[in-house]
């Protein structure tokens, strides 16, 4: 009794000076990640009650709720969500399927082996407004390639003259880009399928298809909606490529961009900070769906041991 | 038998995809930057330079001479370096504690972390334009620099505790053992051992900041402070339909050099770091 007595104390201090400093390990990171995000997020909450443009900053005034009424009732916002939305599930779907069949093969192939990751991490690091000036001069009808190359196309169709084939444009480009990140996220759940379960299927008589969807898919999946989860808010984040290529002409606008456009285009800080905060309300929304839909593993996404 | 060919068949056609995927747009921009300008307006559809349009080298000697572009180059440069450094140092930091250590807060910080990577980042635009301009921090080196390693730190964290829980425990413990504080383990045991994992972090921080356009263009407003992505996109007025395309093309490969070099350099830390932070090992 005295025994544990004795010693116990000596435990919790150890614990105690090992959790404090834990604490102030992480100290400056979640300063710096707050004093980034929560405080202007709280800054931007604030000021969307105002009536306040920065060219006539004398004339801020509180309006309550109004921009959110004005922004919810202006279907240029539905339009724009609209469109986010769309290019979110076109490109993930995109992805994941090509992303899927890269990772296939860098997974199987044996020779140049560093040649292929190499070429695959070239898209993942350019410049994301570099990927959208190549992509827009490949689609340019005076001088781009893309034309001439497809065969169901005239030479002179001008693909930024209208919304669908501006928007086929503008998710090429993002396709192309951010393809070899989930590519190589899938890879590397790939890896961790065990062998000798394919090989136990493929003895067993399991076809190539049978293989795939119900031994290695099920076995990466944990893999995957974490993939799906983080290209998903990605994409819903898009605006590099829609202010190069198109600059939000033929409605192509995103929510990003809508939102950019008020603020620093327009300079209305107070409509412009009601539309921030529905543009982080919805990124919740839209992870919360993901990860109910999905079922995605948070403990995953977090990244805990 | 044929089944084992026809996948092997498959592999190289694969293989070959995954070549033309990666590389067709960049040798279209590399193309595109040795057509001549007067080529380029006249109209001049094709992936490769027509005889007589081509330019030589004259793009890239304009745009090195370009006083604007130098600057962005140089902006690009000084705040993508210290956004990696001070991040790394930081994260550092914090993935020592979330790998090795046990505290309360460590869900919070881990949570934190998910949330920042998650966000919006244009909806901050508008709260960190107003907050530079009243600080002073609107178009300088710092105004940029602060963000880039807010937002780098969820994936420089996720990587280095993933390298952090591969280093054997034993090694600090004997450390400890023979006298060493926790600070000195940490120091003198863990950080040599670290150091790989380390110098990813900083690659992909680095990708980051370099590639960065929404702050890049929000928050500075001179040749002061704006960075190669945010001076591509003002390269020439505001209509996106009339560029000076193979000018411009110029500009964006030389923007690219230093990622292929990095890539050619670092592929397997890279390729190690992205999934470190994705799938547990």
């Amino acid at each position: 009794m005295s025994h544990a007595a004795a010693i116990a104390p000596r435990d919790s201090d150890r614990a105690r000076a090992e959790s404090s400093l834990g604490r102030r390990l992480v100290t400056p990171a979640i300063v710096l990640m707050l004093l980034v995000t929560a405080f202007p997020m709280l800054r931007a909450l604030y000021l969307s009650l105002f009536d306040y443009s920065l060219t006539a900053p004398d004339d801020k005034e509180f309006v309550g709720l109004t921009n959110y009424w004005t922004a919810l009732s202006d279907s240029l916002f539905w339009r724009d969500t609209a469109n986010t939305v769309g290019i979110m599930i076109v490109t993930v779907a995109f992805e994941l399927v090509i992303g899927f069949a890269f990772a296939m093969v860098m997974h199987r192939i044996i020779f140049a082996r560093g040649a292929i990751r190499t070429s695959i991490l070239i898209p993942y690091g350019i410049i994301t407004v570099v990927s959208g000036f190549a992509w827009q001069f490949a689609f340019s009808n005076t001088r781009g390639f893309v034309n001439g190359w497809l065969p169901f196309v005239s030479d002179d169709f001008d693909w930024f003259s209208q919304y669908p084939s501006s928007m086929i444009a503008i998710m090429a480009s993002e396709i192309w880009k951010t393809t070899p990140f989930m590519s190589l996220l899938l890879l590397a759940g790939l890896a961790q399928v065990s062998d000798d379960m394919i090989e136990a299927a493929k003895v067993d008589g399991a076809s190539w298809w049978q293989r795939l969807w119900r031994v290695i898919l099920p076995n990466m999946r944990s893999a995957i909606m974490v993939a799906v989860l983080f290209r998903a808010l990605d994409a819903y984040r898009i605006f590099d490529n829609i202010f190069v290529m198109t600059a939000g002409a033929n409605n192509t606008e995103s929510i990003s961009f809508l939102t950019y456009k008020q603020v620093i285009e327009q300079f209305q800080l107070g409509i412009g900070s009601a539309l921030s905060v529905l543009l982080f309300l919805s990124v919740l929304v839209v992870a919360f769906v993901i990860v109910k839909l999905f079922r995605v593993n948070l403990a995953d996404a977090r990244q805990e041991a | 038998m044929t089944q084992s060919v026809w996948s092997k068949i498959g592999t190289v056609v694969g293989a070959a995809l995954i070549l033309i995927w990666c590389l067709l747009p960049v040798a279209w921009i590399i193309s595109l930057s040795f057509k001549s300008q007067e080529a380029v307006i006249n109209g001049s559809p094709g992936f490769l330079p027509k005889s007589g349009g081509g330019a030589g080298f004259s793009n890239y000697k304009d745009v090195l001479t370009d006083g604007d572009f130098l600057l962005a180059i140089r902006n690009s440069i000084v705040v993508s370096l210290g956004a990696t450094l001070l991040s790394v140092v930081i994260a550092t930091l914090a993935a020592y504690a979330i790998a090795r250590l046990e505290f309360r807060g460590k869900r919070f910080v881990l949570t934190t972390a998910l949330v920042i990577a998650m966000f919006p980042v244009v909806s901050l635009v508008g709260p960190l334009f107003d907050m530079w301009r009243t600080v002073g921090l609107y178009d300088t080196w710092w105004g940029l620099m602060i963000p880039y390693i807010s937002f780098t730190l969820p994936l420089a964290i996720w990587t280095l505790s993933a390298f952090f829980r591969e280093i054997p425990w034993e090694m600090e413990q004997a450390a400890q053992v023979d006298g060493a504080t926790s600070w000195q383990a940490f120091r003198k045991v863990i950080v040599p051992l670290a150091a790989p994992g380390v110098f990813t972090a900083a690659i992909l921080t680095f990708f980051f900041a370099w590639n960065d356009f929404v702050f890049g263009i929000s928050l500075t407003s001179t040749e002061n402070a704006r960075p190669i992505p945010a001076a591509l996109s003002f390269f020439v007025g505001q209509d996106p339909f009339n560029r000076p395309a193979s000018l411009l093309s110029a500009a964006a490969v030389v923007a690219t050099v230093p990622v292929v070099v990095l890539v050619l350099f670092f592929q397997r830390k890279i390729v190690a770091g992205l999934t470190a932070g994705a799938v547990k090992g």
